[in-house]
């Protein structure tokens, strides 16, 4: 069954299918319908499972045991900061950029040498890694073919060189369909999504064969492997490795975002920054799953073959033949195609971009046929200098391959590559989050990181497959011993990987931070770090309007854009902008320092940040701003911030402090208000008496023939009002007095009980004359409170002057009881008169408020007793209230506190 | 003033989580095995599924 035609047939069958997936993909972009959601957007990430996770994993876990799993580790620690990768999001969708080389090179002032070393560096670290793909590739077919017995050639090529040129026309086809690389390959990336499904599937049917099929499951498969003493080490961490389990956590975590086709897929081709919340969970799920069983297959191999000689790399594929589970053994084939092509698909055209944009432009734009007075469409030469780098890549990469062979420089380059862009991250998180990095800084550091890279672990790893002298590794360079490749300055102890990443980044960081601050950056870096650095809040329109000054015609920005985009994509583009202008026609912009920043944005998505500063400056007159005028700029806009905020505090405070007035007011207003009501009050009061003595004089005086006893009955009534008018008024100066806080209080120890029966008999005479019955419960001495005595005693008699006011003649009976009740002094005044209503017992004690009827009745008393007396007992401490109900008396009491005790 | 998002923070939160718990000297401590399986194998898969989850749980529960 498994002839190599079968074979080719059925990878063709698969490289097909995947054709048909990007094809639905891209159709469906064109539609407006896209079909990236975030799970395909978390699936697409798992391109990080190349064929090194899906054959190497299992051979890495034979021998270091659980130590492989570092590399998922650090992936699914460095997704959880979401913010970061948000940010880099925000940058590159604001900046428009296309990649990491793109990125870099724009933070520090759009460098074009920047740009040229970060692409440098990575197709050296990456192009290995593709041969790495092709080489698993092969070795898949090997070993199907071996099983076989037959083999395939086709017009003598081998057919590693016919997968490679499949994938290469894979990704032309769908990497290079838009000029602009913002433009995002759904197709592309659907495609890998869907090859991240079939990886996956793939391994968990080897996995599950293999645990539950060939052996008793997970318990069972472990405990033969812990019998045997060799395989037992492999199950138990080993702890003398703790600092290579931490650089390979640290590692991967850097590689998840640094690589090549990482970027690409997190950064450049997201739709949506919320898709993040779904990847930030699913992929490292997908993570997980995909690991279970990497080492039961590691020891199911090791237990199966033992002692035979066989590439662990392989167990995927040789232990389902072994058992002649041959349609298992296909889609394990098919499942490490699918890794390895995903893979090589998204490098190789996130490495085109860089190529294209940062080796190739910047020399093209130099070459003089390419100046700005040759007006021809470049946008096609573009692409084709894109497909071409595609093309070159895999061809390097599959010349790599056959070249390395079997040599030690491809089976390690799975972390050497990590190691090589790990190199970009001082450049990149300084970048992202330090104002003060500057491009001097950055050369730096990444130059010096990157030689360490090449002679610590690049070069050894020539050395080792024999292809240079190993002498620098063994003896040192000119044989200086602290210069040993692998045990730098004598550092030993360390594998090869921690060696290097350990100085590597000691170069790296030291060099990034200590030129970056020896080093004053350029007008446009200064800008570029505060538009990176503070992305979030960064006023894009104001800032960019200020920080640009010259003079540009629309014809030659028009003309710029038409020959690199092509003139249907510009026209596009241009007609987009000016509607977002509120200009009906493109013809008419005006050419502001925004259409600049617009064009140079848009050409940037095309050739590059570093590129399209050139063209720009060429065929516009720009005004040099100086660092000083463009850090002025951007501290007038920070100021700004500044004020803004300062202001927005200071408006809180005023509101604050309006509503206080506006209480205060309204409080006044109602103080005003009781005020005039009191005087209204006050003076009907008044006038009451006065009325009647001068209705009453006035007869007197014009009636001289009045009966003498008429006579002596109307002075009688003029006397008593006249009285009342006294006590009245002598009560509103009282009143006054207490309310104004002016009044006279003598206070001393006073006899409360003593201070009662006084009062009794003060107005004994009133009560005898009515016939009202008066008794006292009053011991014999005491309580002693602390109180003015003539206060107290006036608070008493107005109480009981009260009382018999409205007792009946004859039958009436007032009760007083002086008590203790508690830490109080307790005064009852008791009556049995026709008793209060529960609102009159609160009314009688405003001012002017009298009990009974005041409307049909007589009034019996001024209004300003009860208040008077309230104020008098509040004053000392205590309170006054009544108890009652109509019909049952009413009882007025009162409360004093008892001195507190000295002790 | 933007306040700073706070799925965001929760979510770095975990990761500063993770690093202790999943690199030495904490990984040192599982030793012996459990129903056959080493305890090493199942601490470093509980953990991570643990990780997983609570990362599912802080990002996907309050949906737009």
């Amino acid at each position: 069954m498994l002839s190599g035609w079968s074979i080719t047939l059925l990878a063709a069958a698969y490289l097909g299918l995947l054709f048909g997936v990007a094809r639905f993909g891209d159709a469906r972009a064109d539609a407006g319908k896209s079909i990236i959601s975030a799970n395909v957007y978390a699936l697409s990430l798992a391109v990080y499972c190349t064929s090194w996770t899906f054959y190497g994993s299992v051979g890495r876990a034979t021998s270091g045991g659980l130590s492989f799993l570092t590399i998922y580790l650090g992936p699914t620690l460095m997704l959880l900061c979401v913010g970061v990768i948000i940010k880099m999001i925000r940058i590159s969708k604001a900046q428009r950029i296309t990649s990491i080389a793109d990125f870099i090179a724009s933070r520090y002032g759009k460098s074009q040498l920047l740009a040229g070393m970060v692409t440098i560096i990575a197709v050296i670290g990456v192009v290995p890694y593709i041969a790495l793909q092709l080489k698993a590739m092969a070795a898949s077919v090997d070993v199907l073919l071996d099983h076989s017995g037959s083999s395939v050639q086709f017009w003598g090529l081998d057919s590693t060189f016919l997968i490679a040129a499949v994938l290469a026309l894979f990704s032309i086809l769908f990497g290079t369909r838009h000029l602009d690389a913002t433009e995002r390959h759904e197709g592309m990336v659907a495609a890998v999504a869907f090859e991240s499904v079939v990886k996956l599937v793939a391994f968990m049917a080897v996995g599950l064969f293999v645990t539950y099929g060939m052996f008793g499951g997970l318990g069972d498969l472990f405990q033969r492997a812990a019998a045997s003493p060799e395989l037992g080490r492999l199950l138990q961490l080993d702890s003398s490795r703790a600092g290579t389990w931490t650089a390979l956590i640290v590692l991967s975590g850097l590689a998840i975002i640094f690589l090549p086709r990482q970027f690409q897929i997190i950064v450049v081709e997201n739709v949506d920054e919320s898709h993040l919340k779904r990847a930030v969970w699913l992929f490292p799920l997908y993570l997980l799953l995909i690991n279970i069983f990497v080492l039961p297959l590691a020891l199911g191999g090791l237990l199966h073959f033992g002692g035979q000689s066989f590439n662990p790399d392989t167990f995927v594929l040789t232990l389902p033949l072994a058992r002649g589970a041959e349609a298992l053994a296909l889609l394990a084939f098919i499942g490490g195609l699918s890794a390895a092509t995903g893979m090589v698909i998204v490098e190789t055209i996130a490495l085109s971009t860089m190529v294209c944009n940062d080796l190739v432009m910047p020399w093209l734009l130099r070459s003089s046929w390419l100046q700005a007075e040759n007006r021809q469409d470049l946008s096609g030469l573009l692409i084709a200098i894109r497909r071409i780098a595609i093309a070159l890549i895999l061809l390097l990469g599959y010349i790599y391959f056959r070249a390395a062979g079997e040599a030690y420089a491809l089976v390690g380059i799975g972390l050497i590559s990590f190691t090589a862009v790990a190199q970009f991250a001082p450049a990149m998180f300084g970048g992202m989050y330090w104002k003060q990095g500057t491009r001097a800084g950055a050369v730096a550091g990444l130059s010096a990181g990157f030689a360490i890279w090449l002679y610590t672990l690049l070069l050894p790893s020539f050395a080792k497959s024999g292809w240079i002298a190993s002498g620098f590794v063994e003896h040192g360079l000119f044989g200086i011993a602290w210069l040993k490749a692998q045990a730098l300055f004598g550092l030993s102890g360390l594998d090869e990987i921690s060696h290097c990443l350990w100085w590597s980044m000691l170069a790296n960081i030291g060099c990034y931070v200590a030129v970056s601050l020896n080093s004053r950056p350029d007008a446009v870096e200064a800008s570029q770090a505060e538009r990176f650095v503070d992305v979030f809040r960064f006023d894009q329109r104001k800032a960019e309007a200020s920080l640009w000054r010259g003079k540009a015609s629309l014809d030659a920005l028009v003309g710029l854009l038409e020959r690199f985009l092509g003139a249907s994509r510009a026209h596009q583009q241009l007609s987009v902008y000016s509607r977002s202008k509120g200009v009906a026609d493109w013809h008419g912009l005006p050419v502001d320092a925004q259409f600049v920043q617009f064009a140079e944005a848009e050409l940037a998505g095309a050739i590059g940040s570093a590129s399209a500063r050139v063209m720009v400056a060429s065929v516009a007159q720009e005004e040099d701003l100086g660092l000083d005028e463009v850090l002025d700029i951007l501290d007038e806009a920070t100021q700004v911030r500044a004020h803004s905020r300062e202001l927005e505090a200071k408006q809180r405070e005023l509101e604050a402090a309006t509503t206080e007035l506006r209480e205060a007011n309204e409080r006044l207003r109602e103080l005003d208000r009781m005020k005039d009501d009191f005087i209204s009050t006050v003076t009907h009061e008044l006038r009451t008496p006065l009325t009647s003595i001068r209705a009453l004089s006035e007869m007197l005086h014009e009636d001289p023939r009045l009966e003498l006893a008429e006579r002596t009955r109307f002075l009688g009534i003029i006397v008593g009002e006249a009285e009342r008018l006294t006590r009245l008024i002598n009560q509103i100066l009282d009143m006054a007095k207490l309310e104004s806080g002016r009044a006279e209080w003598t206070t001393g120890e006073v006899d409360l009980g003593e201070t009662a029966r006084e009062s009794m008999d003060s107005v004994g005479q009133l009560f005898r004359e009515k016939g009202v019955l008066l008794e006292g419960d009053i011991p014999a001495s005491g309580p002693i409170v602390l109180a003015d005595r003539d206060r107290l005693m006036q608070v008493l008699i107005n109480l009981l002057s009260n009382a018999v006011k409205f007792v009946p003649g004859e039958l009436g009976c007032v009760q007083v009881k002086v008590g203790l009740d508690g830490s109080l002094v307790r005064v009852e005044v008791r009556d049995n008169g026709p008793g209060l209503t529960p609102e009159e017992c609160d009314v009688i004690f405003e001012k002017f408020r009298q009990g009974g009827n005041t409307l049909t009745g007589k009034p019996k008393g001024t209004g300003l007793g009860l208040p008077i007396s309230r104020q008098i007992i509040e004053y000392f401490g205590g309170k006054l209230w009544v108890e009652s109900h109509p019909g049952e008396g009413a009882n007025f009491i009162f409360t004093v506190p008892l001195p507190v005790s000295e002790e | 003033m933007k306040r700073a998002n706070p799925i965001r923070q929760r979510l770095a939160a975990l990761s500063l989580l993770g690093v202790p718990l999943l690199t030495y000297p904490l990984l040192s401590l599982p030793g012996g095995s459990l129903g056959g399986i080493p305890a090493s194998y199942l601490y470093l898969f509980g953990v991570w599924a643990g990780l997983i989850a609570l990362a599912a749980w802080v990002s996907e529960r309050r949906g737009k």
